[in-house]
């Protein structure tokens, strides 16, 4: 499993994609919504796990973007503190179940990974 | 002076700010949470016989010790603007006024991709005023440059004296500029200039909003 990580919190990425590189899952990271379409030229990812709201491009964006040129691709929406319009679109974006609010338990996370490319 | 004036319009101002903070500290605790866990990690590797790293640890107390500082800038901007509604007149310094609105806006203005910036000052600038309200009309100004700046843009801030008076300079609007209808004042910051005895004025050739707010007759 190949994963996209973007969130502008660049510690928050970063110590989670270290976390899952000990847990065998092959994780990148990325800090803006930019960033993240440069990476998904370069590499094939199964799943992006994107940041609702982020400077510039915002998570929903961001994944309708991705989706144009990866529609294999399968997502995962973050938010730190969701209102109810950000969770019914992020609802209708991902599904309910694929819209987790911070801080996000790894495992669950993964659990959530493992169920959106139906392993 | 009293907060009937901003009515629902306040109080939605207030819901909004708050709202900000506590994703700000959401943030914070996300990052502390991954780090915890982090830790753990490690430990749990060591019990499978991965030496300890002192240097990774040493990396987690810093990142933990780093974000607690930033949670306390963020509750300490948080207290102060909760604070703002004790008095409904009270002599402020503007010039701190306006940086905590800087900072209570810098998430919002990240999302737009542009900065606010405000050059040194030396002296308070005073006025008599309500605190709540001018931080209220305050934030208008900032939320309408928002929308009307470029990604990329610095704009800048200005609070200067003027005999009883105090001018709020917004300049190097980008999106100002070729505007030729701005609707500036709207209702909503009409309601709050007249309780604040105040004017916006905006220059749309020199990218300029000024808030003039008098001091003789708040």
């Amino acid at each position: 499993m190949r994963v996209l990580l973007v969130d502008d919190e660049e510690e928050l990425v970063s110590t989670l994609a270290e976390r899952l590189s000990y847990r065998e899952i092959n994780a990148d990271w990325v800090t803006s919504g930019l960033a993240a379409l440069e990476m998904a030229k370069n590499y094939k990812y199964d799943i992006a796990v994107l940041d609702v709201k982020m400077p510039g491009i915002s998570g929903f964006e961001l994944k309708k973007s991705l989706q144009n040129k990866h529609p294999a691709m399968k997502y995962i929406f973050l938010t730190g503190h969701g209102s109810e319009d950000d969770f019914k679109t992020g609802a209708e974006e991902a599904g309910a179940e694929y819209y987790l609010v911070k801080p996000v338990n790894i495992d669950s996370l993964i659990k959530k990974m493992n169920e959106v490319i139906g392993l | 002076m009293s907060y009937d004036v901003t009515g629902e319009v306040g109080l939605q101002f207030f819901g909004k700010m708050i709202a900000s903070i506590s994703h700000e500290i959401k943030n914070v605790l996300a990052v502390i949470n991954e780090n915890a866990g982090l830790l753990e990690d490690f430990i749990l590797m060591e019990e499978k016989g991965v030496p300890l790293n002192p240097e990774k640890l040493k990396r987690i107390s810093t990142k933990a010790k780093e974000q607690v500082k930033r949670a306390d800038g963020i509750i300490q901007n948080m207290n102060r603007f909760a604070h703002s509604v004790d008095e409904t007149v009270k002599t402020i310094d503007v010039i701190d006024t306006m940086e905590l609105m800087i900072k209570l806006s810098a998430r919002f203005s990240d999302m737009f991709g542009m900065s606010f910036t405000m050059g040194s000052h030396f002296d308070p600038v005073k006025i008599e005023t309500n605190p709540f309200l001018l931080q209220n009309v305050i934030w208008f100004c900032l939320d309408n440059i928002m929308n009307l700046a470029k990604n990329g843009d610095t704009v800048s801030i200005a609070v200067e004296q003027n005999g009883c008076d105090v001018l709020i300079r917004f300049f190097g609007i980008s999106g100002l500029d070729g505007m030729t209808n701005c609707d500036l004042p709207a209702e909503r910051e009409t309601i709050l200039l007249k309780a604040l005895n105040g004017k916006l004025q905006v220059d749309n050739g020199a990218g300029e909003i000024v808030l003039c707010l008098n001091g003789n007759k708040n």
